[in-house]
């Protein structure tokens, strides 16, 4: 059978989206529910004076007021330092103080209007400068209290630093030595947020023999199940997550945070669903959002342009609380490279807070953000040296054997082949042609580029068991913890099983909802790890089922396994294929002519687990955070207009080493809208505080993300450098496409205006301050 | 639950007559989704500014959280769920134009239409459009091959194609 791999392959639940018929959380019938709202605070800092729920609990239709009085509770994904109601104080705008629950959803929202709180406001950490300086106003007063749920969490006592990531490696003073040039930059970068289009939702009920159950829009249900059952001390079995179609997550479905508080909810009024949907002003700044960064980084370079050595300082905008902060200071500490040979150097990753909306994982998982901050100082260093910013690119760009920070060594399997990406991408956006070029009437026309590198950051434990069932058409059901949150996971796992099988992928059935009760466990929906990890777990499952059907098979057709073979749906003999049978006569057991029956319905099971990973060295950095990288170059063109400051993107370009393409169209799309939104993030999107700390734009007519017009055009091309342990050589895509875009956008900008572009996004107004500044 | 202040109001909506409980503060997306069961139109914002609750009154696109469940009264509603096999819902299919497919309703509801409407529609027509909706999954570029390939100005076919009217 012709291979069906690398053919665009329209996704299982396609016709469920044009039609209506795909239903997410907040589309499921549930009946009948009762609805919560929250209060959400209006202060960024302030002590809890007192809150008065008389009024509120007086309303039609309320059953239920309820404040962290009810519930002193913390949680966290690493360090349980968030009261999921606001406790004693609250620390940023928008953090859910009371939770009305009612029957109808207006009820609700009118009574939590009428819930009184007064406030005793507190001075506000509204930067990352002013969390890090002397003698800081400190959010988290019992920061060395909390408890770890994850053991690499490193708080420093006094400070707002819930946790620091060092690397160190080689010999930093000789590294100086050797440089002929050194620079210095310095960098900041907003808040902003995933604006998926569905916003966050969950909904529980506690069932009269005490079970949990929960449904929400999550991309770890799992760990939603095991946070749960953490915070409330409810055994794991009892708590049963299940998970629909989720419309677009990027990182921000992936900690509980509506759901504890739709357990909490329902644990007040027992026995009815209750339905907790965030309101859009809510999903911007109440749940988690994108973290902000500030960096400097010092650089030397030999003549040649060898870069020698590095020293680099990051210091994550983690907002209110730790949530996943700690694992993004790690990632950006280990990748702080980038995709390039740095032989010495140091790195100091703070997670920090302020009394901003708190930080959870985004597309790109902080590499977007380190990206920026390095990708800018290689600009600014070939600048430095008069050379082309694409040789320095490809002089530094890493080669088989070279030492990654962490001292991993590095293969074409696990990395990739950088240097191919960037002659490809040379070529795409011609860049030989020169940046900038004047255009007829006064406008200039300019390209930047920039790499990008990622490597999933995963714990050492991440992985995913695959359930195969087989129906009596012989077709299978393919049951696995992936959660469907757009980049078609699921067809990915069915496309991988169908190649395996010799079978077509019209006979392969996905189950598209997540239940943690009978769905097998999946760490998270997340990494772009999803092909690997759940590929992996597939391809075993697939073996174990053909085993399966290969011994019955011998029993039936009188011949050693060995010398069978199997496609479409048979089993044959390989020397005479005139005998064979046919998967669904042996998949509910095979039937012997006087109707004996052996052996019962079949079913194929398959795990993985990540491999040889390790936790990193707390003072040197030394481990294994990933199983491999993906590498990319990245370019945007710009038109700019001198006079106004304005500017349009022409065209962005996109390289990849995607290892084997598996399903080109769905590929390119993910990449592209991985590009879409990093434009977004140059160009618009971010979280903008008055000096009280309370984000001013929490809609979307404020908070600008790209619109249909405003985009370029797309070149995306792939190369194909095997992951040999990845499935068919496949490596993860999925949040790559947005790593480099709007360092590719600052570097084209920084040439069409001749400024030194050192933060985001890049609005008209910041170039022309830029450009008339002294 | 139906209390004091609430109105019974009938709507046409894909073609059938429904009766509804509503009170005047009631949208029309609540009302769809709620009363309904027509969840195809999604709340993305309730404010306006994304489109996913778009539906068609009158063969025109319309924001269902900005009009009133007694505004559509004497009016034809049309919501995704109404759409029976018209090209645009294969031309998105066959062009990629949707990932996690929250905003693809909306987007079908405002292509369909401008496809009936401006058959021919040039590309400034179609980006005045479509610039009503976000979508966050995809980078744009499918959804306008998607309505491209629909545009190839044979008004009659898509009337006859298209929805209940
Ligand atoms: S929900 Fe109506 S425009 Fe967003
Ligand atoms: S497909 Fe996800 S928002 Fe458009």
């Amino acid at each position: 059978m012709e291979s069906q791999l690398g053919k665009d392959t329209v996704r299982k639940e396609a016709r469920d989206k044009v039609t209506g018929a795909a239903k997410y959380t907040n589309d499921l019938a549930d009946a009948p529910m009762r609805h919560a709202k929250l209060l959400t605070s209006s202060h960024a800092h302030a002590r809890i004076v007192a809150i008065d729920t008389s009024k509120a609990s007086a309303m039609p239709g309320v059953r239920s007021v309820i404040t962290a009085q009810d519930s002193h509770l913390l949680c966290g994904s690493m360090l349980r330092d968030r009261p999921p109601l606001a406790d004693g104080k609250v620390r940023y705008y928008g953090e859910p103080v009371a939770m009305v629950v009612a029957d109808e959803e207006q009820q609700a929202q009118a009574a939590a209007g009428k819930i009184q709180v007064t406030y005793e406001p507190l001075p506000v950490v509204n930067s990352i400068a002013e969390a890090i300086k002397a003698n800081p106003v400190i959010v988290h007063e019992q920061l060395m209290s909390y408890t770890k749920m994850e053991q690499e969490v490193y708080p420093l006592p006094g400070t707002n630093i819930c946790h620091r990531q060092k690397i160190s490696t080689g010999n930093l003073p000789k590294g100086w030595a050797d440089s002929e040039t050194v620079i210095e930059g310095s960098f900041t970068l907003p808040q902003s947020d995933h604006g998926a289009m569905e916003t966050r939702a969950a909904r529980c009920i506690i069932m009269p023999d005490g079970r949990v159950m929960i449904k929400s829009s999550s991309q770890a249900p799992y760990s939603v199940k095991e946070e749960i059952s953490a915070y409330f001390n409810i055994p794991a079995g009892k708590i049963i997550v299940q998970v629909p179609l989720v419309g677009g997550g990027f990182g921000g479905k992936t900690a509980a945070q509506l759901e504890v508080l739709a357990v909490i909810a329902a644990r007040a009024v027992q026995g009815q669903w209750i339905n907790l949907v965030n309101s859009r002003e809510e999903d911007l700044v109440s749940s988690p959002s994108h973290l902000g960064l500030a960096a400097t980084i010092k650089m030397g370079a030999a003549k040649d342009g060898k870069i020698m050595a590095a020293a680099m300082t990051f210091y994550i905008d983690s907002g209110a609380y730790a949530e996943i902060s700690p694992k993004l200071a790690k990632a950006i500490a280990v990748e702080c490279t980038g995709p390039y040979n740095i032989p010495n150097l140091q790195c100091d990753c703070c997670s920090v807070y302020t009394n901003h909306p708190y930080a959870i994982s985004f597309r790109g998982f902080g590499h977007e953000a380190l990206a920026f901050c390095l990708e800018r100082m290689v600009d600014k260093l070939a600048f430095a040296l008069n050379m082309d910013p694409f040789q320095v690119r490809l002089i530094n760009a890493v080669r088989p054997g070279d030492l990654k920070p962490t001292q991993e060594k590095t293969t074409l399997s696990n990395t990739g082949d950088i240097r191919q990406c960037l002659e490809k991408l040379r070529t795409l956006i011609n860049w030989d042609e020169g940046t900038p070029i004047k255009e007829a009437n006064n406008l200039i026309r300019a390209k930047g580029i920039a790499c990008l590198i990622k490597t999933s950051d995963t714990p050492t434990d991440a992985g995913a068991a695959v359930i195969l069932t087989f129906n009596s058409d012989g077709s299978i059901n393919l049951n696995c913890g992936a959660v469907e949150i757009g980049p078609a996971m699921k067809t990915t796992a069915a496309q991988i099983l169908a190649e395996r099988m010799k079978m077509s992928l019209e006979d392969i059935h996905v189950q598209l909802t997540v239940d943690t009760a009978s769905s097998p466990y999946y760490w998270k929906t997340v990494a772009s790890m999803t092909t690997y990890i759940i590929g992996r777990a597939v391809l075993n499952a697939a073996d174990d089922a053909l085993g399966q059907l290969l011994n019955l098979a011998a029993i039936a057709l009188h011949c050693p396994p060995e010398d069978l073979d199997f496609k479409d749906k048979i089993v044959f003999v390989k020397h005479d294929p005139t005998l064979y049978i046919a998967f669904k006569d042996l998949v509910k057991g095979y039937q012997f002519a006087n109707g004996n029956t052996i052996k019962g319905p079949l079913v194929g099971r398959g795990s993985f687990v990540m491999s040889r990973l390790r936790p990193l060295d707390e003072a040197t950095g030394k481990g294994k955070a990933g199983s491999s990288w993906t590498v990319g170059a990245q370019a945007v063109e710009i038109e700019y207009d001198p006079q106004q400051h304005t500017y349009r993107p022409l065209k962005a370009v996109t390289v990849i080493d995607a290892g084997k393409v598996l399903n080109p169209k769905t590929a390119k799309g993910v990449v592209m809208g991985g590009m879409c939104m990093g434009l977004g993030l140059g160009m618009n999107e971010e979280f903008v505080y008055d000096p009280y700390g309370i984000v001013a734009n929490t809609s979307f007519r404020t908070y600008k993300m790209l619109r249909y017009g405003e985009t370029p055009n797309y070149l995306v091309e792939f190369v194909e450098t095997p992951q040999i342990d990845a499935p068919y050589g496949a490596r993860g895509i999925g949040e790559h496409g947005i790593i480099a875009i709007p360092v590719a956008l600052a570097n084209a900008i920084a040439s069409a205006a001749q400024i030194d572009v050192n933060r985001l996004p890049i609005t008209p107004e910041y170039i022309w301050r830029e450009k008339t500044r002294a | 639950m139906h209390y004091a202040g609430d109105s019974i109001i009938e709507l046409h909506v894909n073609g059938e007559s429904k009766s509804v409980a509503v009170k005047p503060s009631h949208t029309l997306l609540d009302v769809l989704r709620k009363q309904l069961s027509l969840t195809g139109a999604k709340p993305g914002c309730a404010n306006g500014d994304c489109g996913a609750c778009t539906v068609l009154i009158d063969a025109m696109p319309v924001k269902s959280c900005l009009m009133l469940a007694v505004e559509a009264i004497g009016r034809q509603i049309t919501t995704v769920e109404g759409l029976k096999d018209a090209p645009i819902q294969d031309a998105f299919i066959r062009n990629w134009g949707f990932q996690c497919g929250y905003c693809t309703s909306g987007f079908l509801m405002v292509c369909h239409a401008l496809a009936m409407h401006h058959p021919n529609a040039e590309q400034s027509v179609i980006e005045e459009w479509l610039q009503s909706n976000l979508c966050r999954c995809t980078g744009y570029a499918e959804i306008k091959d998607a309505i491209q390939s629909i545009l190839s100005g044979n008004l009659h076919r898509h009337r006859q194609r298209g929805a209940f009217f």
